[in-house]
């Protein structure tokens, strides 16, 4: 079963050098224990572009598609047996890149 | 069986055959919806089938009699009725087979008390990544067998809120996959601790209920909280916290009757009638927290308030308290959890060992993080009561029952305050 686990921030101000560090670690690890699916850092909402092409007509807008205080800055796709692993390995995610992780389960 | 006074025109089999089913859906109801839950991997089917087998008992036990070993007939009807179920859902669906969401995936045979079906569906319903009122709604419906009306009733929402917060509750088990089973040695205890603070806030919503049109003691709830604490103390003997918040609820429950006046007022613990209290919760309780000491461990949050209590409830006089041992215990429990509310609660023991001006210094010092908590000004009214503040007291009692939830409380607190000279 594969898991997302988003990474949540509330600032323009991206990973310190040791933060860095630390998710290289976390990262090596999953790996290496075969959780690991993908993983990536995001540009800020403020490099956000919206389409919407639902009317038959492209409609192209700057921005996020919803202003908020927190937003994804990066996530983890893992394969996990169930939540409990998911938890784990998200309780270690956040402590390595110090900041709030969003679990949410692919359907 | 007799049919004494249950009405003459009901045959004695059947009078017989209602009690037995009654005593099985107490007894037996958890471990059916477990037994289901570990057999078919779905909690929703574990339920229903469940529900369905209890209704077929209704309907048998009286003309074929009672089985003899009620638990097995009850596992054998649900797991045939929940074949049933797949099997016509699986006509429809043939991915059906592939939802086996609630798996165990811990090869590991687990050994011992702990092996039971009904402490996976407890740790089940009580995950920390479900909400508490999910937790709590979960573990009456699944573990105690109440049904959606009767807990609906017991927190006055509606049905429909009730159900729909199960359902969810579940299907956010099967989205994400919670697991069906006993968390592993390291996270045993965090996880427990989450268990009991499910029981804890149970027991806590009736015997403090809130809300003006709630009695003020909601004995269904405390005595359900009980009953699902001695469940999870046969499954975890050994665990002390589980058997220290057992004796806790075993004190709190024996001065139950004793703690509201005929008139629905509350009764503080320095008025009670002692002789009104229920002498064998009493001493179950003692003997509990005697059984947790002798192992010399060290105890944790709901070992220390059951041994707080138990020295309360030693006294046959408020005069014969053991304050200073009431004291020392809150000291230890302020070393493990120092938060304002239990430092509110050793102040107000302090003001009957020190008196009420050291109390009352301690208290004021609480005001940022309690300003909101109706018994800390409470607390405050009682300590310049006494210290003949009387203007600063009725201030503190008018805030005190802005912000009381209890009906009970709310009354005693009006009183006192139409009492100040």
């Amino acid at each position: 079963m594969q898991y997302l686990l988003n990474v949540i921030h509330n600032s323009s101000i991206l990973a310190t050098a040791s933060e860095m560090e630390a998710i290289d670690v976390f990262n090596d690890r999953i790996q290496a224990e075969g959780y690991w699916v993908f993983a990536g850092g995001l540009g800020s909402p403020s490099m956000a572009t919206v389409v919407d092409n639902r009317g038959g007509e492209a409609l192209v807008t700057d921005g996020p598609f919803v202003e908020t205080k927190e937003h994804v800055i990066g996530f983890w796709i893992i394969e996990a047996p169930d939540l409990d692993v998911a938890l784990k390995l998200a309780t270690e995610g956040s402590e390595a890149c110090n900041r709030k992780v969003e679990v949410r389960p692919f359907l | 069986m007799q049919s004494q006074g249950r009405g003459a025109a009901v045959p004695v089999t059947e009078v017989a055959a209602r009690e037995a089913i009654i005593q099985a859906h107490h007894e037996e109801w958890a471990r059916v919806v477990a037994a289901l839950a570990r057999r078919f991997g779905d909690l929703d089917i574990a339920e229903d089938a469940a529900a369905e087998a209890f209704a077929t008992a209704v309907e048998r036990w009286p003309a074929d009699g009672t089985p003899p070993n009620p638990g097995a007939w009850l596992i054998t009807t649900a797991s045939r009725k929940a074949i049933d179920r797949i099997r016509r859902e699986n006509n429809r669906e043939v991915k059906q087979t592939e939802a086996q969401m609630l798996t165990d995936h811990d090869p590991r045979a687990p050994v011992g008390a702990i092996d039971d079906d009904r402490l996976r569906l407890v740790f089940t319903c009580c995950h920390p990544a479900l909400s508490m009122e999910a937790r709590v709604a979960l573990t009456l419906r699944l573990v105690a067998g109440l049904t959606v009306p009767e807990i609906a009733r017991s927190f006055l929402v509606s049905e429909a809120a009730l159900g729909q917060r199960i359902t969810r509750a579940k299907a956010k088990i099967k989205a994400t996959r919670i697991p069906y089973r006993v968390p592993s040695a390291e996270d045993l205890p965090a996880r427990v601790a989450g268990v009991l603070a499910v029981l804890f806030l149970l027991f806590n919503e009736g015997y403090l209920a809130t809300g003006p049109e709630s009695d003020p003691v909601r004995a269904d709830l405390t005595g359900e909280a009980i009953r699902l604490t001695r469940l999870l103390r046969s499954l975890m003997p050994a665990d002390g916290e589980v058997t220290g918040l057992l004796a806790l609820m075993l004190l709190t429950e024996a001065r139950r009757s004793a703690r509201v006046s005929a008139t629905g007022e509350l009764v503080t613990l320095t008025e009670q009638d002692r002789g009104a209290w229920d002498e064998a919760l009493v001493v179950e309780g003692h003997g509990l927290v005697r059984e947790r000491l002798a192992t010399g461990e060290a105890p944790g949050r709901y070992q220390i308030l059951a041994a707080i209590n138990a020295v309360h409830t030693s006294a046959r006089n408020i005069r014969d308290t053991d304050w200073s041992q009431v004291v020392a215990l809150y000291d230890q429990l302020v070393r493990i959890d120092a938060s304002p509310v239990v430092a509110l609660n050793r102040a107000v023991a302090v003001a009957e060992l020190d008196g009420p001006e050291p109390a009352l210094a301690a208290v004021d010092r609480l005001e940022g993080p309690l300003v909101g908590y109706h018994a800390y000004h409470a607390t405050r009214a009682d300590l310049l009561r006494r210290l003949g503040r009387s203007r600063e007291s009725r201030a503190a009692y008018d805030r005190a029952i802005e912000l009381a939830g209890n009906s009970a409380e709310t009354a005693y607190l009006t009183r006192r305050r139409d009492q100040l000279g």
